[in-house]
């Protein structure tokens, strides 16, 4: 700023009309220059806040099972451990989860969630009856884990499932209970 | 001050009169008018200067840090455990979180560069002169404040620099005469630095020391505009004679240029330059050679000309001094001249201590250059840094995680009887690794009392109060009962 300038914008000494278009002026641009950048600044901000819901959170990735020839000649359905990693934010909780994988049938193997659709319990394989029975209130399924009798309100769920290099992996989820559809608990 | 067109002081409003009257039915129940007039028109002797604006530059970068601080806190943790877990997940994950970060790191930065010309332009402009001692006194105090915060908020990311950096600023603590080592064990919550450290670190960097500063900032700007703006050097410090112009607009732009300008560059800077992370503090290594933030390695530099018991002179005796020296500067100068050519030993004596300072910060990084056992760890210890930062991200393992319970599972025939137990939907009831749910009780040391025979007369045959929650008598072989006995007694 040139000496000339700062003298003419002192207020004592200023025209009043020039000085008010002036502060006018100054203002509208000083008023549009923090708008922009504060406007600009705060996208990051928001971003960073609203980063959980931005992202996928219940991301779900597959487990593996076992390799594949282990199933191949499969009597009957067998009970595998899986582990599931679930993220929650800056941590991962590792849990086993228990599934069952079915007898090939025409070439598709099929993986169940042993969580009855009734109240959750697990179901145990019973050998001798060939039957899935649940302990808790006795519902039972067949071996494809179809409804035979009991209080479940559907079949027992299928697990989403695939090959991959010869091993065989399912995405593990869970299912509302008591509700005739099979519905994926977010 | 006389302006014809406002003789109320109140702006004036070319918009149009439904604004006007809008404005003035605001105005009487708020009194927006007049604070505006006090914030606004505050008379500058000798109008608007680019050498004025670093005061409210401060107060922007002041409100940035604690925008960007209260943000990072929206993912961070301030335990020994998690802090470095969730400041890595906030570089590594969260969308916007590095640049985040790094403004508010490189914002700290900015705050001490600004202070430093903010202290400067007042003491060569004189402007602490003519009643100005108590504005001059909030002000030191703020710069203590300030670079307690640094000192704080370098702690928390809880890195390899952060932890030994604090270490050997704590134990500098121990060194203040009678009271130090009592001093330094409540720094740190204890003998050693832990997790207490960094709560209380934690606490004072954003709870105490930003209470006190918005106090303090307060004061300073109340006092300042009690004493009156001073002017330049060739103004009379008590009855200002130049005529004057008011803050608003001429030295509002200037402020906001700067701090638009300024914050620019803090974002250019954070964007392409981001800071870096270092791998989680371990206190078992004992190669770690710590660094303190640049604005410290003048101190830094300066405390190894003290050796042995001379110490207390180096850390204590003469910081204390310097400090009580600028604190006093206003009741030791008490001439009202301004000029600094006219000050020749204040202003020579204040470009000592501010070229000692460079000198020291310059020396110590070529100190650290010319030792190549020093050279080469500082080179590892960035190479190490720089190997951290491209990992991806690694969530830290919950407390709840199976690889904790099933490790304590060792004898063969419990890890038999686990899959029996797994196997015959024990776990449905009694949850995984028998924690308890809500359909039944938890077997995690409520077995440890009773003997294998006891437990296994119970499986076989549950009693009636069993029988009555639905638990079923077990329906296995005696091998398999006498391993899911040993499983159940082996869960703690």
């Amino acid at each position: 700023m040139s000496e000339a300038d700062r003298t003419t914008g002192l207020d004592d000494v200023s025209s009043d009309a020039k000085s008010m278009t002036k502060r006018s002026f100054l203002g509208v641009l000083l008023g549009f220059g923090t708008v922009v950048v504060g406007a600009a600044l705060s996208v990051p901000l928001i971003r960073f806040a609203l980063h959980p819901l931005l992202t996928t959170t219940t991301r779900t990735d597959w487990s593996d099972i076992g390799k594949m020839d282990e199933f191949a000649s499969l009597k009957a359905p067998i009970k595998k451990l899986i582990t599931v990693e679930q993220r929650d934010g800056w941590r991962k909780i590792i849990s086993e989860k228990a599934i069952y994988v079915l007898p090939m049938k025409d070439n598709v193997l099929r993986v169940l969630s042993p969580i009855c659709p009734h109240l959750g319990c697990s179901l145990p394989w019973n050998e001798s009856k060939q039957q899935f029975i649940c302990p808790c209130h006795s519902a039972i399924f067949t071996l494809d884990g179809q409804r035979v009798s009991g209080p479940a309100p559907r079949a027992m769920d299928d697990l989403e499932s695939k090959i991959d290099n010869g091993m065989l992996k399912v995405r593990y989820q869970y299912f509302r209970q008591l509700i005739p559809t099979k519905e994926v608990l977010a | 001050m006389a302006d014809p067109q406002k003789p109320d002081g109140k702006p004036a409003h070319p918009y149009g009169k439904r604004w006007q009257r809008m404005y003035h039915w605001f105005d009487r129940r708020t009194g927006l008018g007049s604070l505006m007039h006090e914030a606004l028109d505050e008379p500058i002797p000798g109008g608007a200067r680019w050498a004025y604006v670093f005061g409210s530059v401060l107060l922007f970068l002041f409100i940035s840090q604690a925008v960007t601080g209260i943000f990072l806190s929206l993912y961070y943790a301030p335990t020994a455990d998690h802090a470095h877990t969730t400041v890595a997940y906030i570089v590594k994950e969260v969308t916007g979180g590095s640049f985040l970060r790094s403004l508010h790191a490189y914002g700290s930065s900015a705050v001490v560069i600004v202070l430093l010309l903010h202290l400067t332009q007042t003491f060569l402009y004189g402007a602490y002169k003519g009643r100005r001692e108590v504005l001059w006194i909030s002000g030191c105090a703020l710069f203590g404040l300030m670079l307690a915060m640094a000192f704080t908020g370098y702690l928390l990311p809880w890195d390899q620099k952060a932890y030994f950096a604090t270490t050997v600023g704590t134990n500098m603590a121990s060194e203040v005469p009678l009271i130090g080592s009592m001093l330094k064990r409540l720094m740190r919550g204890g003998n050693e630095m832990g997790t207490l450290t960094l709560s209380r670190f934690f606490v004072a960097h954003v709870f105490l020391l930003p209470a006190a500063i918005l106090g303090l900032i307060a004061a300073h700007v109340y006092l300042f505009r009690k004493a009156g703006a001073a002017g330049p050097p060739s103004e009379d410090p008590v009855k200002p004679r130049l005529p004057t112009q008011r803050f608003y607009p001429r030295q509002v732009l200037m402020d906001t240029a700067v701090a638009l300008l300024m914050i620019c560059a803090l974002g250019a800077l954070s964007h392409w330059l981001p800071t870096d992370l270092g791998p989680k503090a371990n206190p078992a290594d004992t190669q770690y050679v710590p660094r303190p933030e640049w604005f410290y390695l003048p101190i830094f530099q300066w405390l190894k000309y003290f050796k042995g018991s001379l110490a207390v002179v180096g850390i204590v005796i003469v910081p204390t001094l310097t400090a009580i020296l600028i604190i006093a500067l206003p009741f030791i100068d008490r001439r009202l001249e301004r000029r600094p050519w006219k000050r020749p030993i204040a202003v020579g004596i204040y470009l000592a201590i501010l070229g000692t300072l460079i000198v020291f910060g310059l020396l110590s990084k070529r100190d650290d250059r010319l030792d190549p056992a020093i050279a080469k760890q500082v080179a590892k210890q960035q190479e190490e840094t720089g190997q951290f930062m491209r990992e991806p991200f690694e969530p830290e393992a919950a407390a709840s995680s199976l690889s904790a319970p099933t490790a304590t599972v060792l004898d063969p025939l419990a890890v038999a009887g686990k899959k029996i137990y797994d196997g015959e939907s024990c776990d449905a009831c009694h949850g995984e690794n028998g924690v308890g749910t809500s359909a039944a009780p938890k077997l995690v040391g409520a077995t440890a009392q009773k003997s294998a025979d006891e437990i296994s007369k119970l499986l076989r045959h549950p009693t009636a109060k069993m029988l009555e929650g639905e638990m079923k008598a077990v329906d296995v072989s005696d091998e398999d009962l006498k391993a899911l006995v040993a499983y159940i007694k082996s869960l703690k």
